[in-house]
């Protein structure tokens, strides 16, 4: 492919994708449905903007669903998917064999020999995590219970391709060696090894993935943050992604799950966040090149000559998995909603039934009349999804009334984020930290300093490497969820940046910020915010009250007035603010009005006792009166 | 209608069985004000003149606070030493009070038991009241005698329950004008009042 053929292709999909998703969204039909119509809209059958090369570009992009699983398991810490073993292996498990019969039975009862039939019943049991995970991700529905189930039995599909993959070739009937050097990542150099060295080969590999997560990637990924250099970090974050997937291909394993294990482990890490935002565009691209690409193979014209076939292929997958799924939902006890949800996401086939449609030409399971019409029907299933969400949505989860508070507190036991963030972990958001911290408040702690975020992950501390300035890495902390912002951040120019930030996408936290000076203080108020914290004004009062001390004052007159003191400051703040506004000449003049005030008052404090000031621990009317040569 | 302003003293409200269920179920009436004093000074730098000014609103005051060594926690005790300010309060020209009403709502860890001639604290409650009896006096208010939890030690949950919704009727029939003042004075605790015009309905 020449230069200019490549910028070409990638201008046709990202114009398509440009033009269709934001429509799609605006119809409430959700990205990936966007991504189809755009990829149905530019392929062979549509504008005919591209070639045939549809089948490749869906193989290339395969590869977004590999980082989406790494992006998976970075959310999802070991204890959590301790938690989800029995969906896992329960609705999984279950599901996978309960499907592979109905559909192997229908096809027996077609007359299909059985070797056949099995072959079409496993690969038809996939579904498509791309799409639902995806999907639900953005209708925010990931976290719930029907949500959490539907990615269970996902997960276990990614892990049961695997021993998939190794049986097929002993479902051939149609004998046919293949030597096939170009296929996927099936094909192995492990191919002519003993069982046993594939097996070793296996373990050895994933004890690659976990071991080299654990405990070789933080000091890398350590060394890199230490360069400052974000697009270095960035090039880590692929390089091991991409590496998890070359080896996994190599030893014949699922390289989402490689990735989805490494994920699993670094979600403990501090780099965790930032791994997430740094893979996440590439992630939603490739996804979305992987959509259209479906979108785009789609064999019009095989629907079109066999339209009712087609139909009815589509219709009866869908509708026994949908059954398979239901029945599961209630036997594992979801509740209504929740169990619409689960059999409403996870209908459709998935993307790696086309791997398995490949490799079982290859490999002589099938004959190319008949993965043809289920080709067309898996990608059709796939484009439903969405359709079945949205259905699921508006139609029937209003008529079955969705026990809206049950889903809520549910969500509330898996999330993981708290209450507070704080942005910067130097001396000053320490403090702050450590003070919660004594009062048993959990903090979600962003700093960028890498020697530091190592020595306090090591005390114990929740604390994640990023810059949190960044929208994304906001709301990978949780910040849509958070009661609390604690900015102490290095710079004044940063600390507003993120202020405007949190203003336009966060509108509901409360932000607390350390000001530099006063200047600095005042354009954070400008800024909106409402607690504003001088950083030196309490240390430096503490220094005026011990130096009174020296000097023969009484401590508790000294601390009163430091106290007096810092909240005349704090009025002053606000007002200056205000007149600061109108005119730079008035604000001088105030400014200067203000501290005579101050000056005044505090003169008043110390010497007319008489005024307005705790008369009633020394009151000279008092005395007066008594003497008789009262006021 | 009695507008009632509640100074609320505990140091550690988070720590209270008792109080903690009294704040939460203080009854929502017009011109009832609840002033939590630890929280709004925790330095007990006390704003004189919001205080005075909020006093200046009301017509009964009730100190509501735990019983520490036979008086009220230190913070109203600041609170008396800086408000309750000559020429204001007391004095030839302090006259702000003049006819306002106050008493104690306190609560004991003892029982009433305890607080008899023949027990171990051998005064009682109201006796041991008597500074502030005689300070609210010298400010030209009235003074009733305190209304008394006593026994918070022993208090089982549905104790607690008991004694806060029999405040909240007391309170309201307080903000309804329905206890007469004169008769109350005489009694030993103002929960007699309550049950005075119980038995006369």
């Amino acid at each position: 492919m020449s230069g200019q053929d490549f910028l070409y292709q990638a201008f046709v999909y990202l114009a398509a994708a440009v033009i269709t998703v934001p429509l799609a969204k605006r119809f409430g039909l959700g990205s990936v449905l966007g991504y189809l119509l755009a990829g149905i809209a530019i392929g062979p059958y549509g504008l005919r903007l591209l070639g045939s090369e549809g089948q490749d570009v869906m193989h290339f992009a395969e590869f977004g669903v590999v980082m989406m699983l790494f992006v998976v398991g970075l959310e999802l810490q070991p204890a959590l998917l301790w938690r989800l073993r029995a969906p896992i292996l329960g609705l999984g498990g279950f599901q996978v064999v309960l499907t592979t019969l109905v559909v192997a039975g229908v096809a027996i009862a077609l007359t299909l020999p059985w070797k056949t039939a099995l072959a079409i019943g496993l690969t038809l049991s996939m579904s498509s995590t791309a799409i639902v995970l995806q999907t639900l991700a953005e209708k925010q529905q990931l976290k719930s219970e029907g949500g959490q189930s539907a990615f269970a039995v996902l997960l276990f599909k990614d892990i049961a391709v695997i021993p998939i993959l190794a049986i097929f070739p002993l479902l051939a009937s149609v004998h046919r060696t293949g030597d096939s050097a170009g296929g996927h990542e099936s094909t192995t150099w492990l191919h002519g090894m003993p069982a046993w060295a594939q097996t070793l080969a296996v373990l050895v590999a994933v004890a690659v993935v976990v071991g080299g997560s654990r405990f070789l990637l933080r000091p890398v990924f350590r060394a890199i943050a230490q360069t400052r250099l974000r697009e270095v970090f960035t090039a880590a974050a692929l390089l091991l992604v991409i590496g998890i997937a070359l080896l996994m291909g190599l030893v014949g394993l699922s390289p989402a799950l490689g990735t989805f294990l490494a994920g699993v482990v670094l979600a403990d890490s501090e780099y965790r966040h930032e791994l997430e935002s740094d893979i996440d565009p590439f992630k939603g691209l490739l996804l979305g090149l992987f959509f259209i690409a479906v979108g785009a193979t789609i064999d019009f014209n095989l629907i079109l000559a066999k339209p009712l076939l087609v139909a009815i292929l589509v219709a009866g997958i869908v509708i026994a998995k949908f059954a398979v799924l239901f029945a599961l939902g209630r036997v594992f006890s979801l509740s209504r909603d929740q169990g619409l949800l689960f059999a409403f996401a996870l209908p459709q086939v998935g993307e790696f039934a086309f791997v398995l449609f490949s490799y079982g030409l290859q490999e002589g399971v099938f004959e190319a009349g008949v993965t043809g019409p289920l080709v067309a029907a898996v990608a059709l299933s796939m484009a439903l999804t969405p359709l079945l969400l949205v259905f699921n949505e508006r139609v029937v989860q209003p008529r079955v009334g969705p026990s809206a508070a049950g889903e809520e507190r549910k969500a509330d036991a898996i999330e993981e984020e708290t209450a507070v963030l704080i942005a910067g972990f130097g001396s000053f958001g320490s403090t702050v930290g450590r003070l919660l911290r004594a009062n048993g408040v959990a903090t979600t702690v962003l700093d960028l300093d890498p020697d530091r975020v190592e020595l306090l992950r090591r005390l114990g501390l929740k604390v994640y490497y990023g810059d949190a300035s960044r929208h994304d890495l906001l709301v990978a902390a949780g910040a849509e969820r958070a009661r609390l912002l604690v900015l102490a951040l290095d710079s004044p120019e940063k600390t507003l940046a993120l202020v405007h930030t949190v203003k336009k996408h966060f509108p509901h936290l409360t932000i607390m910020a350390r000001a530099f000076d006063w200047e600095d203080a005042h354009d954070l108020v400008e800024a909106g915010v409402t607690r504003v914290y001088p950083q030196s004004l309490d240390t430096s009062l503490r220094v005026g009250v011990d130096a009174l001390g020296e000097l023969g004052f009484r401590a508790y007159h000294s601390h009163r007035s430091a106290r007096q003191f810092q909240r005349h400051d704090e009025e002053s703040l606000r007002q200056l603010t205000a007149e600061r506004r109108v005119s730079r000449a008035r604000y001088l003049t105030a400014a200067r009005k203000r501290i005579e005030d101050l000056e005044r008052l505090l003169e008043a404090d110390r010497v007319d006792r008489g005024s307005d000031r705790d008369l009633g621990w020394d009151a000279e009317t008092l005395r007066d009166e008594v003497r008789g040569t009262g006021a | 209608m009695a507008r009632i302003l509640i100074l609320f003293a505990h140091p550690a409200l988070e720590k209270s069985r008792v109080h903690r269920r009294l704040v939460e179920r203080l009854p929502e009436l017009p011109g009832l004000t609840f002033q939590d004093l630890y929280e709004v000074y925790p330095h007990f730098d006390i704003d004189v003149h919001r205080e005075q000014a909020l006093l200046e609103e009301h017509d009964v005051v009730v100190l509501q606070h735990p019983f520490f060594w036979y008086s009220t926690p230190a913070m109203l005790k600041q609170w008396q030493d800086l408000v309750l300010e000559h020429g204001w309060a007391y004095g030839r020209k302090g006259t702000a009070l003049v006819g306002k009403k106050l008493f104690n709502l306190l609560t004991t860890g003892g029982l009433e038991t305890g607080y008899r001639r023949e027990g171990h604290n051998r005064y009682t409650v109201r006796e041991l009241l008597v500074p502030i009896e005689q300070t609210v006096r010298l400010c030209g208010m009235q003074y009733l005698p305190p209304y008394i939890i006593f026994g918070s030690h022993w208090m089982s949950e549905p104790d607690i329950d008991t004694v806060a919704e029999r405040y909240r009727e007391f309170l309201v029939a307080l903000h309804a004008d329905r206890i007469d003042f004169q008769r109350a004075a005489a009694l030993e605790t103002l929960n007699a009042a309550l049950e005075e015009i119980e038995a006369s309905r």
